[in-house]
């Protein structure tokens, strides 16, 4: 415990705004300057109304967006990445191997089972057969996905038992830096708490996490800080 | 054998039927295991490229530089016909958008997927009977069809003959036109399954002709979308689908059918 937690994420000066070219160039300012680090073992959380622009900040962090201007620096493997200029090939190696996204709302993915999906990705980490398929039992386990659904594939679930596939698959995979986006909206107390407990798990083991979360009491359980993307008011 | 280097590199690809665009000034570069999904509307020029691309047509100007297994470089134009067809053979695979193109309806299932073998070199008939088996196994036709014609295959079962005919040579580059195209949609999403599994497993490279974006988005890594012939956008198909930045590529997204997502 004596070395100083390394940075996982740092952007500067990011900038973002959307051009709606079917309403007549329409220009949405989103952010603009924003400055924010995550560091390895923090749960940092993005705060700000909806429509403040967390989730494009969010989107824009995994690549899923593309930022007008700024850097979006990740670590990956002992190198930083800028995400804002890298290639679409050195994204996905990010996105395989340094930064995770865990989302309820995952495009599934037709005729694989729920377990098989889970296993896909213990798999992907290096695991066995054999402990891929017992890893990916323990996390339907807990939560709480009955046994008899394992072995179908998902698109047949109820939205809530979906939401929760994704969510195993997300807390299934060894990224050293997570972004959350809105885990724990709409579950059960139950199932909220296991989430809890997951991201607990994650922050001792030293993953760093970006999240959002509306729910007052669960931001105030896992936040280590929160960082006002209102601050970053494109719009002002 | 160095994979940072691109498998394919396009410059200035440009096509003129006559006096008629069907592409101009294509660039881009296709790496080792990457699947690269070329959109747009019919006329846009997607198949005229792929056209080029897999050398049946010849561009009126620019480059395709190949990297061979030897590890040179080579542009496609400057080798002969025979060369050029030696390629579409055994580095290549084909997939059209009608099964009857792509297979030889006159032959049984089982030799469709053989004959690709024996073009490579192949003579041994009990290895070519067991690894087209393999095959059919693999894309999900019933092995006890393997000595029926294709004929007797419905539309989904003949697509999936044609992939296991265009894989069964282990190609490294899979051109594929629409190849989801005149099928149900159930029978569609079967296909579609089957096609991301196999690129996963054998690490291809494809580059894939279509218009439905549902389509690229569930099996590219990166995309082109192509507007009067020329490239007007392209990047990681996720961003570039969440969140194009031309007119014409909101327009595309923003026509999609927003079923169950």
């Amino acid at each position: 415990m004596t070395s100083e937690p390394e940075t996982l994420l740092k952007v500067r000066g990011l900038c973002k705004g959307f051009t709606m070219h079917l309403q007549g160039g329409l220009r949405l300012p989103v952010v603009s300057d924003v400055a924010l680090a995550v560091r390895q073992g923090e749960c940092v959380v993005l705060g700000g109304p909806s429509g403040a622009g967390k989730s494009s900040l969010l989107k824009m962090v995994y690549g899923n967006y593309a930022a007008d201007a700024g850097m979006i620096e990740v670590l990956h493997r002992g190198i930083i990445v800028d995400i804002a200029r890298a290639a679409p090939r050195q994204i996905l190696e990010v996105r395989k191997k340094s930064v995770g996204y865990v989302s309820q709302f995952l495009s599934v993915i037709p005729r694989v089972s729920a377990r098989d999906l889970i296993a896909d990705v213990a798999r992907a980490w290096g695991a066995t057969e054999d402990a891929a398929q017992r890893d990916a039992a323990d996390m339907l386990d807990r939560l709480n996905i009955p046994e008899t659904l394992w072995s179908l594939p998902p698109a047949t679930f109820s939205g809530g038992e979906q939401q929760r596939v994704n969510i195993a698959r997300g807390f299934m995979g060894k990224h050293p830096l997570l972004l959350l986006d809105e885990p724990t909206a709409s579950l059960d107390a139950m199932n909220r708490k296991v989430v809890l407990d997951l991201i607990n798990e994650k922050k001792t083991g030293g993953v760093g996490m970006l999240g959002i979360f509306h729910d007052p009491e669960t931001r105030a359980a896992v936040a280590d800080r929160i960082v006002d993307v209102t601050a970053f008011s494109a719009a002002a | 054998m160095n994979a940072s280097e691109p498998l394919v590199r396009v410059e200035g690809l440009t096509h003129y039927y006559g006096n008629h665009l069907g592409c101009r000034d294509v660039g881009f570069e296709l790496y080792e295991s990457e699947v690269l999904a070329v959109v747009g509307e019919s006329g846009s020029g997607k198949t005229t490229l792929l056209n080029c691309l897999s050398t049946q047509i010849v561009p009126t100007s620019g480059k395709v530089m190949y990297r061979f297994r030897d590890g040179h470089v080579e542009n496609l134009f400057d080798m002969s016909e025979a060369e050029q067809r030696v390629l579409l053979r055994t580095d290549w695979g084909f997939v059209m958008q009608n099964p009857r193109d792509g297979l030889r309806m006159g032959v049984s299932a089982g030799a469709n997927v053989g004959e690709r073998l024996m073009s490579v070199g192949n003579r041994h008939y009990g290895n070519i009977r067991k690894t087209a088996l393999d095959w059919l196994e693999r894309v999900e036709i019933d092995p006890t069809r393997i000595d029926d014609s294709p004929r007797t295959f419905s539309g989904g079962m003949q697509q999936r003959l044609q992939i296991a005919r265009n894989l069964v040579t282990s190609p490294r580059l899979v051109f594929m036109d629409e190849p989801t195209g005149g099928l149900d949609v159930s029978v569609q999403a079967r296909l579609l399954d089957l096609i991301r599994r196999i690129v996963a497993d054998l690490g291809l490279s494809i580059v894939i002709v279509t218009h439905d974006l549902a389509v690229a988005r569930l099996l590219s890594d990166r995309i082109i979308v192509m507007k009067n012939g020329k490239i007007i956008e392209q990047g990681l198909t996720d961003q570039v689908l969440d969140d194009p930045h031309q007119p014409y590529t909101q327009l595309l997204v923003s026509s999609i059918l927003q079923v169950g997502a």
